[in-house]
């Protein structure tokens, strides 16, 4: 596999898996390093690559576990604090005008969800997967997509209803 | 009649029972302006999504084609090695610095003969020295006579 051909396979889906881990990891910088990680296996081993059934859902799979190891890993555990600052590093002032936009709201009660219902939003809502491919890329059932896809959904409406009303978190 | 369909559309969306394609009706009808009142808050949820769905991953991946050493190539230039060695070795042999001409011989040897008994010699003048020690020795054979003389008056003492 050249160089190009694995490009071309690779490319689609590349924003996908950034997204993917932006979610799970917030940071910019760390869902970058994320990326480059996953894309840099992923050449590595490229002469597997056709053995696979599908390499998108592969390559999710593989940045979900790699995004697990990271949150796991006692790096991230000694960066805790620093990581909700991170965040905010580029245009911190237009990030503080949005605050009051509740678009960021979106993106604040997403952040409080568990992860697998943040990633299950993601992949639906954002990405537009279908529910097969979003089971077989977490490990899940079917009906366990749909119901954590269906809480997210809920509470998402839920606390956008309330800062909606009264204007509170 | 559509605000109705779109009320139920988000029932379905709520149970997480839309499919794609409804998802993007409801997507659509939030993105393209006039929202009924009571679904405003949807808005926001909706256009949420659409941001993110922009968002892309512009760092570039040094995909470096590294060619892995191969470690045969090692072993290769390591009999490689041991070859030219082992020649020159064989070729240094032949040549031990024999002389043929027997005057030219003897005149080689009493030469180098005479060069290790200058060193010899060197060596055992060095020796020489060693009977300042026995001077030394003979020097303390005088504190017997002390000895004698503390004993005779110790015993008169008593």
């Amino acid at each position: 596999m050249t160089q190009q051909e694995f490009l071309n396979t690779v490319m689609p889906f590349k924003d996908k898996v950034y997204r993917l881990a932006k979610r799970l990891l917030v940071s910019t910088e760390e869902a970058e390093d994320a990326t480059q990680e996953v894309l840099l296996k992923l050449w590595n081993n490229k002469k597997k690559i056709q053995e696979y059934k599908n390499v998108e859902a592969f390559s999710m799979t593989m940045t979900k576990n790699f995004c697990f190891d990271k949150l796991k890993s006692k790096q991230a555990q000694n960066l805790k604090i620093v990581h909700s600052n991170y965040e905010e590093k580029n245009l911190p002032l237009q990030k503080q005008v949005e605050l009051h936009d509740s678009v960021s709201w979106v993106s604040k009660i997403i952040e409080e969800l568990p992860e697998q219902q943040r990633m299950v939003i993601q992949l639906r809502d954002i990405e537009g997967y279908d529910f097969n491919e979003i089971a077989d890329m977490l490990d899940m059932n079917n009906t366990a997509v749909r119901v954590s896809l269906s809480r997210a959904r809920k509470t998402i409406r839920e606390k956008l209803t309330n800062t909606h009303n009264y204007g509170i978190k | 009649m559509v605000l109705n369909n779109i009320e139920k559309l988000l029932e379905k969306y709520e149970n997480g029972e839309t499919t794609l394609q409804e998802e993007q009706v409801l997507k659509n009808y939030f993105l393209q302006g006039t929202v009924a009142p009571h679904l405003e808050v949807y808005k926001p949820m909706f256009t949420y999504f659409m941001v993110n769905q922009q968002e892309q991953f512009t760092k570039d991946v040094p995909l470096k084609t590294t060619r892995k050493f191969n470690y045969k190539w090692i072993s290769v230039a390591a009999v490689a090695v041991l070859m030219l060695g082992v020649y020159f070795k064989m070729a240094s042999t032949n040549n031990l610095g024999t002389i043929k001409d027997p005057e030219m011989a003897f005149k080689e040897v009493s030469k180098s003969l005479e060069m290790i008994s200058k060193s010899l010699n060197k060596g055992t003048a060095t020796v020489g020295y060693l009977n300042e020690i026995d001077k030394g020795t003979a020097t303390l054979g005088y504190l017997n006579e002390i000895e004698n003389t503390t004993q005779i008056i110790f015993k008169s003492n008593n």
